[in-house]
């Protein structure tokens, strides 16, 4: 689960991780409001989205004096804000955080986040700030900087003290060592305690007098975690979120959007991802991902077809479900029955196999739904006909 | 014999007399005298459970009957602890099903193993089986055929796809694993593809990949020093959009890593043969025991 960056700044400011002063405006009144508490004659406003890329999309912009952040204000709220992490159709700006401006000396980049290689969590610190990480992982990996966190001891001081040091923060002054040890260390803090599946500062800045803030901050969570986390939960945005997808996850569906034209219903997420691969292999596009999960009964395949259907650009279905515990024949009497009282007028593939399979074949054979709904056995000739009833 | 599970496997439930427990053990006990030889339902020790003899604690479930293996059945707030309870009480073997484990406490689980005496398969996985001796997931038994082709999966339905090919061209497995859709588990492909190397009954192997992480690519380079025996893969997600969680917590192609591309590169590198498709996994698997 993403979040903005003023909910994440929020969050963070209350582990002791300093953040620049800043307020939320959705108004344009509120962002001069907004402006005028902030100290010194220069603010930032920004756009509040979920994707990155805002700056580059015309989505932050400094401003000296009131005239400047009106201007600001008035051009980035209510726009639809396409960066290179939106899609073409951008998103819309319905957010902002006003922010004051801060005279910049270095910017460093850090990020906490699990390793999946040596199942720990991993700290990571550059001294390319404001950058593309991975360009720089890429170019440079000698100015990647990881501590790894020991499971049982937790992070050490003396690890965040190395990664300041190894950062070369003493050469701007020594001070800066402990302060940056104790940004490390709350931001680690804040990453355990809430959960986080990724917090990301890009960049931390160090001020020209000496102090060491977040100015970006990126935070997402553990889908898994949420349920003990009953307060991130009302941090979503759903505007953020296909609402699709938002009323999928309602039904317990795990349904992602794409933009081809043959909607998927299957079960299991590896066997759904196949299943969207191979359609593509044979010329067609998947409309959509969508894992119907251990249970595949009229009312679950109704809730698929309705969801799968809110699409137009869909022109025909294929339903791939292998049947272990689950019996094809009960999933072909609800696929019959959710057929009939969706009233779908775009032609069905049903593949079936497992437990039952051939018993569901005569079922469907029998079912009177003539040439809208067609049981081909085999996953290559299922996906082939898919593609090819899909057509025009 | 095969990997890690035969018939003289004694398996311990945690969770049994739960809905999904109670189903699945069933099953399990039904296939070719698989052992499940005691139930952990804390509160509900003494009960007999279709049989089943149910306990309070694994502790006292493993002194009792001599378990060997625990089988977990319990729901993701609490599967961690019921994974650390199973590796103290010194079974060889953990496998848990739960799906939505949180991934911090998969980090303490994965501290826990270092050094014990346990291996865990899983989480969010299907399990694994011998066929023909012991099934411990709740894998569609029938579609099984004792053979020497080693399979392993981060997949559930898509691994039954694969085995039900293998068996369909007239070949069989050793034994299937399912290493689960989770970033943090318990036993990875390296752990696995080393297991087939070393088994006898062993011929060949099959290996089911899909986005996410780096442990195809590392496989990848393991098989390249370690395995001789011939190996088909297949990765999913070739189609799938970076930076959205496809199902499995795992499956997330994330700043630019992960990618199927990438994988099959690695694989293609390493001399494996990928499927092109995942309906033509098993005449991959004869066209390359030509």
């Amino acid at each position: 689960m993403k979040i903005h960056e003023f909910q994440a700044k929020e969050i963070i400011s209350r582990y002791g991780a300093a953040v620049p002063q800043g307020y939320v405006a959705k108004k344009v009144d509120e962002a001069l409001d907004a402006a005028a508490k902030l100290p010194g004659e220069v603010c930032v406003v920004k756009a509040q989205i979920h994707a990155g890329g805002r700056g580059k999309g015309g989505g932050v912009k400094v401003s000296k004096g009131k005239e400047e952040v009106r201007a600001n204000a008035t051009a980035i709220l209510g726009m639809q804000l396409v960066t290179k992490q939106t899609g073409p159709e951008g998103q819309k700006v319905k957010t902002l955080l006003i922010e004051e401006g801060m005279e910049i000396k270095k910017e460093l980049y850090f990020s906490i986040l699990p390793d999946r290689g040596t199942q720990k969590v991993v700290l990571i610190a550059s001294t390319e700030g404001g950058m593309n990480i991975e360009e720089v992982a890429e170019a440079t990996p000698e100015k990647i900087l990881k501590e790894f966190v020991d499971p049982a001891l937790g992070l050490r001081p003396f690890q965040t003290q190395r990664l300041a040091f190894g950062l070369g923060l003493d050469k701007f002054d020594p001070k800066l060592i402990r302060q940056a040890s104790a940004f490390f260390m709350n931001l680690y803090n804040a990453f355990m305690a809430e959960d986080c599946s990724m917090l990301e500062i890009n960049p931390v800045v160090i001020t020209s007098d000496n102090r060491i803030l977040a100015l970006d901050c990126k935070m997402s969570f553990d889908d898994n975690a949420l349920v003990r986390h009953k307060k991130t939960l009302e941090l979503r945005d759903l505007d953020e979120e296909d609402p699709t997808e938002i009323e999928a996850s309602n039904h317990d569906l795990s349904f992602i959007k794409l933009d081809g034209s043959i909607g998927c219903m299957v079960n299991g997420a590896g066997l759904a991802m196949a299943t969207m691969d191979i359609i593509q292999h044979y010329g067609g596009s998947p409309a959509n991902f969508l894992d119907v999960g251990g249970t595949a009964d009229a009312d679950r395949v109704e809730a698929a077809f309705k969801i799968i259907t809110k699409d137009p650009n869909v022109k025909g279905i294929l339903i791939n479900i292998f049947g272990g515990i689950v019996r094809c024949d009960i999933i072909a009497e609800g696929v019959i029955a959710a057929f009939k009282k969706v009233d779908l007028n775009i032609p069905v593939v049903v593949r079936l196999e497992g437990t039952n399979a051939d018993k569901a074949a005569e079922i469907i054979e029998k079912s009177g739904i003539g040439n809208k709904l067609i049981m081909i056995k085999g996953f290559a000739d299922a996906a082939k006909k898919a593609v090819e009833v899909s057509k025009g | 014999m095969s990997i890690l599970v035969n018939k003289d496997t004694k398996i311990v439930v945690q969770g049994l007399t739960g809905a999904q427990g109670s189903l699945h053990a069933r099953a399990c006990k039904a296939y070719f005298g698989t052992q499940i030889v005691a139930g952990v339902t804390p509160g509900k020790g003494g009960l007999d459970h279709e049989g089943v003899p149910v306990f309070n604690t694994v502790k006292d479930a493993v002194t009792t009957t001599g378990a060997n293996c625990s089988l977990i059945f319990v729901p993701p707030a609490f599967c961690a602890d019921a994974i650390l309870e199973a590796i103290e009480s010194e079974v060889d073997l953990v496998v848990a099903i739960t799906e939505g484990v949180p991934v911090l406490d998969m980090i303490t689980v994965a501290e826990a193993l270092r050094g014990s005496k346990t291996r865990l398969i899983g989480p969010n996985c299907p399990g694994i089986i011998t066929p023909g001796e012991c099934k411990i997931g709740i894998m569609p038994g029938f579609i099984h055929n004792p053979g020497n082709v080693g399979i392993v999966s981060r997949s559930g339905t898509l691994t039954y796809e694969a085995v039900d090919q293998i068996t369909k061209v007239g070949l069989g497995q050793s034994t299937c694993i399912g290493i689960g859709g989770d970033p943090i588990n318990g036993t990875n492909f390296i752990d696995t593809l080393r297991l087939f190397q070393d088994d006898d009954k062993t011929k060949s192997i099959v290996m089911i990949g899909e986005i996410g992480g780096t442990a195809e690519e590392e496989a990848a380079e393991f098989a390249k020093q370690y395995v001789k025996k011939p190996i088909v893969s297949f990765i999913c997600g070739r189609t799938a959009p970076p930076g959205r969680r496809m199902g499995h917590a795992g499956a997330i192609v994330s700043g630019g890593q992960g990618t199927a591309e990438s994988k099959i590169k690695a694989l293609e590198a390493a001399g494996i043969a990928v499927a092109p498709t995942p309906a033509s996994i098993g005449e991959t698997m004869i066209e390359i025991l030509k």
